[in-house]
């Protein structure tokens, strides 16, 4: 039987106790929570996840990236101020902004075929988006993680370190850029939109400028 | 190559005509075109969603053989036919455009699928070519995502009747027959972002659109 969460995050703990193990909670109905681990001791975490008699994840059945560029979140504390002249006491608003740094995430998705229980997200978050992007690659305790590292690292620049063979798999090995990161930009070959919109548009209009003709007169 | 054929002496009515009668006549042209039309062969070569409909389309349900093409040759070095069949993208260009280069001619394109003619639904994707005809001469366009496998039946069809029409010397003859064109293609080099060339201008150039805004 698969112990909830936060069982699981003790459990982590007692064996690898200089780790960070973080419970990232999931609002949504489906509510699949996942546990954020610090990437210094990860590969010790995925060894005791795999290894453990009583957990026994065998199997990562997949692992993803996620781009979270760099964000402003408007904090709004309410404080009570009582009411001078009685009555219900005002509520006073105040807002207040702060930058989430960006980062890159890895997810994994662990399962257990010997004991029949999963998934196990496990999430790890590189330090920025630029030049702090490396984390410890899973491949040594998981075979199948080797490829989709490897898609990882294409798409989103995320480097494995320990990775056997960390080589661009989808894009080719001259290509610049990681395409699935948020500010990618892609080529400008859109020389022929027949129906365009959005921002499609916008780039059919640069190829097709507007012919300077008068508009006919509507009949 | 040698000079224009002279007009036939007689017309396609007066021919079948005498067909009718049990007197065959004919010309090298109308003999040589008719073999090579019903024996079309196709490049065992899939790409995408769309290569499913290619491979039910030579099975036994819509059987391809009727036609003489159920032959998937799986070198190039013996197809007559290269079907597009699926997404191409930008990485996989340089290599259908190279299989191209290496199939013998006479040989013909089909482009299956809305994604081999435009890139289809990936149309607005960074990593897919919008458009094999960007690199290759295609005869026979098939939209649909996938087409049926009768689309596909009609649309080897329409290729007999063009492989039919050709004439075997002159000004209309056939590219493999004619010394002055060119036989093979730009095989595109990976670039930073995108293909080197992006598209061969020499075979496509977008149509022109005039757009009232
Ligand atoms: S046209 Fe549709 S069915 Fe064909 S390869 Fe593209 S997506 Fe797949």
């Amino acid at each position: 039987m698969l112990p909830p969460l936060d069982e699981l995050r003790r459990l982590i703990l007692t064996t690898v106790p200089a780790a960070t193990v973080t419970i990232v909670e999931n609002p949504g109905p489906a509510a699949q929570h996942s546990l954020l681990i610090g990437a210094d001791h990860a590969l010790a975490i995925a060894r005791f996840l795999r290894d453990s008699s009583e957990l026994r994840f065998d199997t990562c059945s997949n692992v993803t990236g996620i781009d979270w560029p760099e964000r402003e979140v408007v904090d709004v504390t309410r404080t009570e101020v009582p009411n001078p002249a009685g009555g219900p006491p005002k509520v006073i608003e105040t807002k207040a902004k702060r930058v989430v740094p960006g980062c890159l995430e890895v997810v994994y998705h662990l399962y257990s075929v010997a004991r029949k229980h999963g998934p196990v997200i496990l999430r790890l978050r590189t330090a920025n988006r630029a030049d702090q992007v490396t984390l410890p690659s899973l491949t040594p305790v998981w075979r199948a993680c080797e490829f989709q590292e490897r898609e990882v690292f294409d798409l989103y620049g995320v480097r494995f370190s320990g990775h056997p063979d960390l080589r661009r798999i989808l894009m080719w090995d001259e290509f610049v850029g990681h395409p699935m990161r948020k500010d990618y930009v892609e080529p400008d070959d859109y020389e022929w939109e027949p129906t365009p919109h959005d921002e499609v548009l916008a780039k059919a209009q640069r190829h097709y400028p507007a012919p300077p003709q008068e508009r006919l007169p509507d009949a | 190559m040698s000079d224009a054929p002279a007009p036939s002496p007689i017309s396609d009515a007066e021919r079948d005509e005498l067909r009718r009668h049990g007197i065959l006549l004919t010309s090298v042209q109308e003999i040589y075109n008719w073999g090579r039309s019903h024996s079309v062969w196709p490049l065992q070569f899939g790409l995408a969603c769309c290569a499913i409909e290619m491979i039910a389309a030579s099975m036994a349900r819509f059987d391809l053989a009727r036609f003489g093409s159920e032959v998937f040759r799986p070198s190039p070095r013996q197809a007559d036919l290269l079907i597009v069949s699926g997404t191409v993208t930008k990485k996989m260009a340089p290599q259908v455009v190279r299989l191209w280069n290496q199939m013998p001619e006479p040989k013909y394109c089909i482009a299956m699928g809305a994604c081999a003619i435009s890139g289809g639904p990936f149309k607005q994707g960074y990593n897919v070519l919008k458009g094999i005809d960007r690199f290759i001469p295609v005869d026979v366009y098939i939209p649909g995502c996938p087409p049926r496998p009768e689309a596909l039946l009609h649309g080897l069809m329409q290729l007999q009747e063009k492989i039919r029409g050709q004439a075997i010397a002159g000004p209309d003859a056939p590219p493999h027959l004619r010394d002055d064109v060119r036989g093979d293609c730009t095989v595109p080099a990976f670039g930073p972002h995108d293909l080197i060339p992006p598209k061969d201008p020499s075979l496509w150039h977008p149509p022109v659109i005039v757009r009232p805004d």
